[in-house]
């Protein structure tokens, strides 16, 4: 069966195109944030099917020494990469606000006219 | 079974994100992110990965979703609709998607025990760290120990981040006549 | 602030539970899930939940902002400090096998530190991070106010 040993991929594209619609398409600027965030976890699930193992268990070591261990590599990184997203996240979030405060909106088209004055 | 599981939640997934993004009540599409989020987590336990699972249920679900609140009591929570039209877009977003699914036929099978991520590093991590670092939990070895460095620059990260955090916006109430 | 009776006695007793968990997941990540990403974040999120509920103001005299304001670059430097000190004792930069007389022990008191390192800033950061972003809301409160009244009549308009 091809199409499900490829199946996590494809929904990790698919994943990754919305959020990438969403950065492209909208000009609202949370609405920006929330299509990077669907976007990062696309990522995140591509890293972590990629270290599944048939059979496996959670890497922690066991007594038992015939015990199969997923890969725990993605984990590691994955882990940080989550961390590392909120915090910037955040810093974006954070310039989303001075923006607001700085313009009174935070949409990209209202933003664009301010500053080329045609409004 | 997995296999099922796993098809249903990624399909979820897929749902509650196109949910979120054609949603223009902002609120709502925070909270759609939330509940993504909290399903990602699921699906990490799914495979293996519980360090990273309740990493990304705090985070997500928890942490991310009250942030965005509180940015939208900032700002605004409608969405105005935008005035391009998305076929531009949509043609970018297709074409991009479709050279990356061409990309994964070349890629080893999901959970294909002999894909060369398995062949390389991970084996010297899971059969020497009990000898070498003695910590049964191998994430944590190879987070703190053999990619040490790496955590070094990503705490780093988040420090530089808390720093610009607090920059952009400052921290407390400030006097209502200070210099900002 | 007299609403929401259950929320506050719920919270009240849920407040100890998640900050205990979060100190089980930070010293006990060698051996089960967890670690200094994880507990900050638990540690973190116990803070905010804490803030949500009862305020602002209460949440800043419990953590008072100059203690956070400490913290963030406190676990930076335990963790280039545990680097600089295994340098110090004849290692490689943040290599712990020389920190104990017993290679394996000095991995063990390495990734502890490392470890709650990790954990400080995480910790200290997101909540630094809410309260800004809360403490920028209750200064605005008047013009956040006025701003989405007016936001409303224009979201039903167009």
């Amino acid at each position: 069966m091809n199409w499900i040993e490829h199946y996590n991929y494809w929904m990790v594209i698919l994943l990754m195109m919305l959020g990438f619609y969403t950065i492209i398409a909208r000009g609202n600027l949370v609405k920006k944030i929330i299509g990077l965030n669907i976007f990062q976890t696309s990522v995140f699930i591509l890293f972590i099917s990629m270290g599944k193992i048939p059979g496996g268990v959670a890497p922690i070591l066991r007594d038992d020494p015939t015990t199969v261990y997923s890969n725990p590599l993605p984990h590691v990184l994955i882990l940080t990469a989550i961390v590392v997203g909120v915090a910037t996240t955040a810093l974006a979030l954070a310039l989303v606000v001075r923006i607001n405060e700085a313009y009174g909106t935070i949409e990209e088209d209202d933003i664009h006219d301010l500053d080329t004055g045609s409004l | 079974m997995s296999v099922v599981i796993d098809i249903l939640l990624l399909g979820l997934m897929g749902i509650t994100a196109i949910a979120a993004i054609r949603m223009k009540n902002l609120f709502a599409a925070v909270m759609l992110t939330g509940i993504y989020s909290l399903l990602s987590a699921l699906w990490f336990l799914i495979l293996d990965a519980a360090d990273v699972s309740f990493t990304e249920a705090a985070v997500g679900a928890g942490f991310s979703t009250v942030l965005m609140l509180s940015t939208l009591t900032l700002t605004r929570s409608a969405e105005k609709p935008s005035r391009h039209s998305p076929i531009l877009p949509l043609f970018v977003v297709v074409v991009t998607g479709a050279i990356l699914v061409y990309a994964t036929l070349d890629m080893p099978g999901f959970a294909d025990p002999e894909a060369p991520i398995h062949t390389h590093v991970a084996p010297h991590y899971i059969e020497k760290s009990e000898a070498e670092i003695g910590v049964p939990n191998i994430v944590t070895s190879v987070l703190a120990s053999y990619r040490g460095f790496d955590t070094l620059g990503e705490t780093t990260v988040i420090f530089t981040a808390g720093v610009g955090v607090l920059l952009l916006l400052g921290i407390g109430r400030r006097r209502e006549d200070g210099d900002e | 602030m007299t609403h929401h009776f259950i929320l506050r006695v719920i919270t009240k007793l849920l407040i100890p539970l998640i900050l205990l968990f979060a100190l089980y997941v930070q010293f006990h990540g060698d051996f089960g899930p967890g670690g200094g990403f994880q507990a900050g974040v638990i540690f973190a999120a116990g803070l905010v939940l804490y803030a949500l509920v009862f305020g602002l103001d209460t949440a800043s005299q419990v953590i008072k902002e100059w203690v956070l304001l400490l913290l963030v670059p406190l676990g930076v430097l335990i963790y280039a400090g545990v680097g600089l000190a295994s340098l110090y004792f004849g290692g490689n930069y943040l290599d712990y096998n020389v920190l104990a007389h017993d290679p394996v022990h000095g991995q063990h008191l390495g990734i502890l530190l490392v470890e709650l390192g990790v954990g400080v800033t995480v910790a200290a950061v997101l909540t630094t991070i809410f309260f800004s972003f809360a403490g920028r809301g209750q200064r605005d409160v008047n013009e956040v106010l006025k701003k989405s009244s007016g936001d409303g009549d224009a979201g039903q308009t167009s």
